[in-house]
């Protein structure tokens, strides 16, 4: 299934878009979602960490992916 | 009575409208922070700073943020108010106001209020310097 996928801050700019759709199994976890990305976008390795949010609501890695789920990828937050 | 506002904008920040907020006959104090933009990081000169942000989830989160202080703390109302897009040495990105009965529930909300933020908000600051610019905390 494919899952609209929102990339923010840093992270925009080293996959060069602002969202994509990405191709997954069903029952993905975050953790192995995290693999995914890493596989496709080996670029996000410049970046330490981030965070993912699912319905705009932080994510832990046991989450799982549902079909229309909403993912963000959220690097280290810089606000105020 | 609503005890919380929220707003995240690409206008400039109303110090005046988060005062009036939180303003209330019960409270014998208000707590204002305001943050500035700086024109230096490390001692390179900064230019200018752009803002953006997820901005469903943040508010979200700062409505989050809002609702603790308001259980932690001994507080009546809470403003907090973020900025996007562009902004020059001097300007706003942050304003956050907190009234309450006695002084010390005001300072402690209005801390962990910014404290929280920074830690918990999506939104991400770029520095534009004079040779290039740079997304802040991306490389801890």
């Amino acid at each position: 299934m494919k899952i609209k996928t929102l990339f923010f801050g840093i992270t925009t700019d080293l996959i060069g878009a602002s969202q994509l759709d990405i191709d997954i199994n069903e029952k993905t976890s975050i953790k192995d979602f995290k693999e995914v990305l890493k596989k496709v976008y080996s670029q996000l390795e410049n970046i330490d960490s981030y965070a993912i949010a699912v319905n705009e609501e932080y994510a832990t890695d046991a989450t799982v992916l549902n079909e229309r789920d909403v993912v963000a990828v959220i690097p280290p937050v810089s606000g105020g | 009575m609503q005890r919380t506002s929220i707003k995240i904008t690409s206008e400039k920040l109303n110090l005046q409208e988060c005062y009036s907020f939180v303003e209330d006959d019960s409270c014998g104090g208000i707590s204002v922070f305001v943050g500035t933009v700086r024109n230096d990081t490390q001692g390179k000169e900064v230019k200018q700073l752009d803002f953006s942000t997820y901005k469903p989830m943040a508010i979200k989160e700062m409505q989050k943020i809002a609702n603790l202080a308001l259980e932690k703390f001994d507080i009546k109302k809470i403003a907090i108010h973020h900025a996007e897009g562009m902004l020059q040495i001097r300007d706003v990105p942050v304003i956050i106001t907190v009234s309450s009965k006695h002084r010390k529930a005001a300072f402690e909300a209005c801390e962990f209020a910014i404290d929280t933020l920074k830690q918990t908000v999506p939104i991400w600051k770029k520095e534009y310097f004079s040779d290039g610019e740079v997304w802040v905390n991306a490389h801890p």
